[in-house]
């Protein structure tokens, strides 16, 4: 059978996609000092646009790129076939289900399958957007159970900043505004760590990240 | 078009020449003072004068591609500089209209009328239709929270970035007798002279700087610095004055003036960073920060610098 016609299009709508948040947000990562992460590893996130896996994966140098699949939901990205293709074509995105009903695949097992095969994942713990005023919210339980399951992967935090602003909720013109995604010391878990305690040092070391929030009245 | 375009060649050849001669210069200190890259100030001369090569060709394609040419680089120029100011201003979700008129409307007419050079709105555009429409469509949204604030900033960014940097392409607008199809060439004048006493200020500032002129706004910039730097690109402006349609004289008097805008529009803009406490408004250009950075002296002499011209100049 021939390549879908989406497949051919994927890659010119990524370069389109990563081209046009560069133009808007003019995007830039601020590295650990251990330098940019080498091998597989999770990269966990603030969320509070649906762009932020995007701006994550435009910063990355491209032999990362190519192996770093977001892990998103399935009930919007599966929403309409624009979503799907940029979802699943375009950013290869793991796409989980939220609801707890409509589970026919354990998230965690879908997760830990795509590292085995060799990818880094972008995961938001925080499980939605964040349209709250607190900075971020209480972390669910997913990272935990994923770092249980694959104990050696490294953890990275990145924090998103600015593209709350660049597209707030409900509107649909971005206002270009400078965004920096900024990426922390990779963790690990504890050998015996609770769940409450990694969930709490985890958090901390997200939000250890964020700037002092310049200008932003909200 | 002949006389202009040998005029400019001297001129990109005199660039070439004073930028391989600092490139020299600063290849010789990175050997002799800093060979494993740890003296900072050395490493920042480099990328400042490895980011000169790239703003001077970039400068010269649009130059070489004409009217549309220029005006295209300074409509970019306006977009990315509205970006970094905008980013440091105390947005909320009830400008978001306000502010998408800003960048997607305001920006585009503004650079549009100049293209069809219809001065007489071009002039008055966005200090009256931008500045009253603008509130309005933000206050539709009933958010009052520290309304005139987010007004004014928002205001202030589009006067600087896009009202003052659009004087520039200005320039190629202005009819003067006699120098028909050389106005590039006063766009160059402008530039080199604004941006060659900003170099000369922290050149003559490093060398014999002893007394700050700032200490509060900008504690690098010395009265030894300014002094030497006005003086200096006021006599390099008047030495110019062959590629502008000025005698010695009026193009050291106007290079006077354009210098002193420009330092004192670096001051301005140095107090609003403070203000905003952030170091540089971006990171666009390698080693000299943001856009803003380098344009805060163009964008304060250029209306002043585009009116006198038009006033005893041009018919």
């Amino acid at each position: 059978m021939a390549k879908p016609m989406t497949a051919w299009l994927a890659k010119p709508a990524a370069v389109a996609i990563v081209l046009f948040a560069r133009a808007i947000t003019a995007v830039r990562a601020i590295w650990p000092e251990s330098g940019v992460p080498s091998g597989r590893c999770i990269y966990f996130a603030n969320h509070s646009s649906h762009g932020d896996f995007i701006l994550i994966w435009a910063v990355l140098p491209p032999r990362l790129r190519q192996r770093t699949r977001p892990v998103a939901g399935a009930d919007y990205w599966l929403k309409s076939k624009l979503n799907s293709f940029i979802g699943r074509d375009v950013f290869n995105a793991v796409l989980i289900e939220r609801d707890r009903e409509a589970r026919t695949e354990d998230p965690i097992a879908q997760m830990a399958a795509a590292i085995d095969a060799g990818s880094s994942l972008i995961l938001f713990p925080e499980g939605t957007r964040n349209l709250t005023d607190a900075p971020l919210q209480p972390f669910k339980s997913g990272l935990f159970h994923l770092a249980k399951m694959r104990p050696d992967i490294d953890l990275v935090p990145v924090w998103i900043n600015n593209l709350n602003r660049v597209m707030p909720k409900g509107e649909f013109v971005p206002i270009p505004l400078i965004c920096t995604v900024t990426f922390g010391s990779a963790l690990r878990i504890g050998p015996d760590e609770e769940k409450a305690d990694f969930l709490a040092r985890t958090q901390s070391a997200l939000l250890a990240l964020s700037p002092k929030q310049l200008g932003n009245g909200e | 078009m002949s006389a202009a375009s040998s005029d400019l060649i001297h001129l990109v050849l005199g660039i070439f020449g004073v930028l391989i001669v600092a490139s020299v210069i600063g290849y010789v200190l990175q050997r002799r003072l800093s060979p494993d890259g740890s003296n900072a100030a050395i490493e920042n001369l480099n990328a400042r004068i490895k980011a000169w090569w790239a703003m001077v060709i970039l400068i010269g394609i649009a130059f070489l591609a004409g009217r549309t040419g220029v005006i295209l680089l300074f409509a970019f120029c306006s977009f990315a500089a509205l970006r970094e100011f905008i980013t440091l201003t105390n947005t909320r979700r009830a400008d978001h209209w306000a502010l998408a008129a800003a960048f997607f409307v305001a920006l585009p007419l503004q650079y549009y009328l100049l293209w069809a050079e219809e001065y007489g709105i071009f002039s008055i555009f966005i200090p009256v239709y931008a500045f009253l429409f603008m509130p309005i469509i933000a206050v539709l949204r009933g958010d009052t929270e520290r309304f005139l604030i987010r007004i004014a900033e928002v205001q202030w960014a589009l006067m600087i970035c896009v009202f003052c940097a659009s004087h520039v392409p200005a320039l190629l607008t202005l009819h003067i007798p006699g120098y028909e199809g050389r106005n590039v060439l006063l766009i160059a004048f402008l530039v080199i002279v604004v941006q060659l006493s900003d170099v000369l200020q922290y050149v003559w500032g490093k060398l014999f700087g002893r007394h700050k002129i700032a200490p509060k706004l900008s504690p690098s910039k010395t009265v030894e610095g300014f002094v030497g730097g006005v003086v200096s690109a006021t006599l390099i402006g008047a030495a110019l004055w062959w590629i502008t349609p000025f005698t010695p004289l009026q193009a050291g008097l106007l290079a006077f003036v354009i210098t002193l805008m420009g330092f004192f529009g670096g001051l301005v803009m140095s107090a609003i960073k403070r203000d905003r406490g952030v170091k540089d408004w971006g990171h666009l250009i390698e080693g000299h920060g943001g856009l803003i950075d380098r344009l805060d002296s163009v964008v304060f002499s250029a209306p002043i610098f585009f009116h006198l011209v038009r006033y005893w100049w041009s018919q």
